[in-house]
């Protein structure tokens, strides 16, 4: 703990919301970034200075700013000597990670697990495992201005997840370089997405808990020369994405698909399907399977499809009697798509699609929040109801004996002294013979502790 | 207006030497008086209705989905039953009255002592004959909207039709369960009690009470919860690290097996083995008829996983560091010859060492929480022993 105090330096410069004030801990090349994490409270910003640090840091805290310091060059750099399986892990809400350089790890860059209002920008993930930045069950979000490279699922993936903008990252040599699954509200644009397997994937995935994805706006990305072999761990979702294609849009609905440069892929620029487009998955009724209102605006596409090969090529010559793969193929079943300037692309399968009356998105800046999701304020009263139904019930019945005395005998007690309860109750001492020793509530906050104690001592049945 | 006494031990005031002994049929009018306070965790609410209270409540997830993180909300739970309906449910719970020949009862598979689960790889029914699958514990199983290995019962009254009547486990049928309980004139006292106005006993009603009982087991205490609710300490740092392991992107186990409940509710081909000597168990593809789902089951909740070996559909697992260990064997290892299966995209090669499958095995057994268990009864309505076969006592 002496070195911890030693590492918290009082900025005091911010004035938090919870009206504590924030602190800055500065994390040293040699010292532990999780100690720091451990340290924290909600509000402080750790930063890290260049150095190497071998370890997996995982946040469970709401609002912390996790920084790497860069100087002339040097880096905070996570090293996972493809031994570690991530280097961060987090399930807080308002987390942001910036500024890290990220090497070898066997499971995912940075991967959150529910929290709402993260920002994950500047980051440098090379060689990471499965996904290099992985949000899950998140809302609103930023990912901005991330390098990722040799990633064997995809690079940056978001997964079922709402309101994300996904903006000016450069992802290659992964399997798939963008991939926005079971998540509606998605902004994916300015992203440099180029030799990768398959550049930019808007899926529905089956079998997952949340069962949609729509509202996706595609657009001013460059999707350039995706054709690297696929190497995907076998049985994955993404070891089916044919080498050389642009993007896939499968099952997803209402994804608008706006200015984007889709050049030199060598097997097709753009492929809209179902879900049949992936066997061996086993069939999920509550996914839609069919890609609806598909909205194609301008985009800037040519040199794709000339090494073509597998259900594209086929398909091809049966449709084109071309031996080139298409700009845009359409295979899935969807209704109601359209496209602007359909004669300026080799195409197929878009013979049901209108002429869209949408010219642009230039209405849509961002699909992130105007204000964070907010922390639900979770008032003491329903935080002592919660507490003594939740676990005090199971040990003191009303007017009944179970395993601790009956509430009625704790009110005459302690009545108007909740606070002698809730300091009791943190390190219980045995005072009656007849009830068996009470385990100490210690791990409940001050604030729970007195909730519900004042919860208990106002019940009348 | 109503008493302020609690029943939470059903007071029963006959002596034995009332009995008639005929068939566990009770000459005497009913002493049994239900609870009329909701069981632990449960707020009285008008009209004498349970609402269950709980930290969990309190959060957020993501498109209501009940799944997410540390601090994600659970789903809705099946809540609103009266406290005499609870308590009836749980009376039959434990009554072998409710099985054909009056020898086994939902606590037989169900014991609240083995996670209400039955310690067995496959469980036992009437005439001891052995059934195809181990017994799926029933904590938090009113948050499930899929039940059975295989999903196929989407509500607590439709899945309490199967054992009920299945041959080989409780070996009733509807016309002699009604018979069985309106002879019993206890039952009906009791049914009375908790439905008011009613007429003689449904099936429905019975249904119902067995759904509220069900619905009242609640597991969301363990020093896991603990840790989520914010209180660091609440878990060794190994068994942090297990945690870690276990949200991994190598371990995987929480994309399936994900908070707050610990399943995702979905429906998975993972490829466990059989029993030895039994035919392929092909899951959920043999209700629906889709081939693609051939050897798909329910992601079990594994809250409470310490205390409900062997694992498996098959119970083909007799520890958890064996059911750990699985998951790094190689995909599709364990799949017979010839057969030809979806094996979900997370089952993969993780690699893990021994040292990360003990930490998972020590994280998991963080999960326990019994505090709300309900009480046994003493005596069940029928006069009958609880329980009936009870496999604590091997009877």
């Amino acid at each position: 703990m002496k070195l911890l105090s030693k590492l918290i330096t009082v900025a005091a410069t911010t004035f938090w919301l919870t009206s504590s004030w924030a602190a800055t801990i500065n994390v040293e090349d040699g010292q532990s970034i999780q100690d720091a994490v451990t340290a924290a409270a909600p509000g402080d910003t750790i930063t890290v200075q260049p150095g190497t640090y071998k370890e997996t840091v995982y946040i469970d805290k709401d609002n912390i700013t996790l920084q790497g310091v860069i100087i002339e060059g040097e880096w905070a750099n996570l090293e996972g000597e493809s031994q570690r399986n991530d280097a961060i892990l987090y399930s807080g809400s308002g987390i942001t990670i910036e500024n890290f350089k990220i090497t070898h790890y066997k499971g995912n860059g940075i991967m959150g697990q529910a929290g709402n209002n993260y920002i994950i920008r500047n980051n440098w993930v090379i060689d990471t495992g499965v996904y290099g930045i992985f949000p899950e069950f998140g809302k609103n979000g930023l990912i901005e201005h991330n390098v990722l490279s040799g990633i064997e699922d995809a690079a940056i993936y978001v997964g079922m997840c709402d309101n994300v903008d996904v903006r000016h990252n450069e992802v290659f040599a992964s399997v798939a370089g963008i991939e926005i699954e079971n998540t509606r509200h998605a902004l994916v644009e300015n992203n440099y997405v180029h030799d990768n397997t398959g550049g930019i994937l808007a899926f529905v995935t089956p079998g997952l808990p949340i069962k949609t994805t729509y509202d996706v706006i595609i657009r001013d990305n460059f999707v350039v020369n995706n054709n690297l072999e696929n190497f995907a761990i076998p049985g994955s979702i993404v070891s089916f994405v044919p080498r050389g294609t642009g993007m896939i849009i499968m099952a997803a609905d209402d994804v608008i698909i706006e200015n984007n440069i889709i050049t030199g892929n060598d097997n097709i620029g753009i492929a809209i399907a179902s879900l049949d487009f992936i066997a061996s998955v086993a069939s999920d009724p509550d996914s839609e399977p069919n890609p609806d209102r598909i909205q194609i605006l301008n985009n800037l596409m040519w040199d794709n499809g000339n090494n073509t090969h597998g259900d594209v090529k086929a398909l091809a010559l049966a449709t084109t009697l071309s031996t080139r793969g298409p700009d845009i193929g359409n295979i899935g079943a969807g209704i109601d798509g359209c496209i602007l300037e359909k004669d300026r692309y080799r195409s197929y399968g878009l013979g049901d699609y209108t002429r869209c009356e949408r010219e642009s998105t230039a209405d849509v800046t961002t699909y992130t929040l105007a204000e964070p999701v907010p922390v639900r304020v979770i008032a003491a009263s329903e935080k002592g109801e919660a507490a003594y139904f939740g676990i005090c019930a199971g040990c003191h019945a009303y007017n009944a004996r179970m395993i601790g005395p009956p509430t009625v005998s704790i009110q005459a007690m302690y009545q108007g002294r909740p606070e002698a309860i809730a300091e009791y109750i943190a390190a219980p001492i045995r005072h009656r013979e007849d009830y068996p020793e009470m385990p100490p509530q210690n791990y409940l906050s001050d604030e729970v502790r007195l909730a519900a104690a004042k919860y208990m001592l106002q019940l009348t049945k | 207006m109503r008493s302020v006494f609690i029943h939470i031990i059903l007071r029963f005031g006959l002596s034995l030497a009332l009995w008639s002994g005929l068939g566990g049929v009770v000459a005497q009018a009913s002493e049994f008086q239900l609870a009329d306070t909701c069981p632990p965790g449960f707020l009285l609410v008008e009209p004498n209705q349970c609402e269950l209270r709980n930290l969990y409540q309190l959060y957020p997830s993501l498109q209501n989905s009940g799944v997410g993180g540390l601090k994600s909300g659970v789903p809705d739970i099946r809540e609103g039953f009266s406290p005499q309906q609870i308590d009836l449910g749980r009376l039959m719970f434990f009554d072998p009255l409710l099985s054909a020949d009056s020898s086994v009862s939902c606590a037989s598979c169900h014991h609240p002592d083995m996670g209400f689960s039955d310690g067995r790889d496959r469980s036992i029914g009437i005439e001891n004959q052995v059934i195809n699958r181990s017994a799926p514990s029933l904590w938090n199983v009113g948050f499930l909207r899929r039940l059975f290995w295989d999903g196929r019962a989407s509500s607590l009254e439709e899945q309490i039709q199967g054992p009920l009547y299945d041959a080989k486990e409780m070996g009733n049928n509807p016309a002699h369960l009604l018979t069985s309980l309106n002879n019993n004139t206890h039952y009906v006292d009791l049914f009375q009690q908790a439905f008011a106005g009613s007429q003689g006993i449904s099936l429905d009603q019975i249904y119902t009470a067995l759904a509220a009982f069900e619905a009242s087991l609640i597991s969301l205490n363990s020093r896991y919860d603990q840790y989520a609710h914010g209180y660091a300490d609440a878990l060794s740092k190994n068994e942090i690290e297990g945690l870690n392991v276990f949200r991994s992107f190598v371990a995987r186990c929480s994309e399936c097996h994900t908070p707050p409940l610990f399943t995702n509710q979905e429906m998975a081909v993972i490829g466990t083995p059989d029993t030895d000597g039994m035919p392929f168990d092909t899951g959920q593809a043999a209700i629906t008829g889709d081939a693609s789902q051939r050897g798909s089951f329910k992601v079990p909740s594994i809250r409470n996983i310490a205390l409900t070996a062997p694992y498996m559909h098959s119970g083909k697992f007799t520890s958890l560091r064996d059911t750990v260990e699985f998951y790094t064997l190689g995909r599709g290892h364990a799949v017979p010859e010839g057969e030809s299966l979806n094996i979900h995209w997370h089952i993969w090669e993780p690699k893990l060492s021994d040292r990360e499958l003990d930490q998972i095995v020590e994280f998991l057994q963080t999960l326990t929480d019994e505090s709300l268990k309900p009480m046994t009864p003493k005596e069940v309505p029928s006069g009958l022993k609880p329980f009936g076969i009870n496999p604590i006592e091997g009877a």
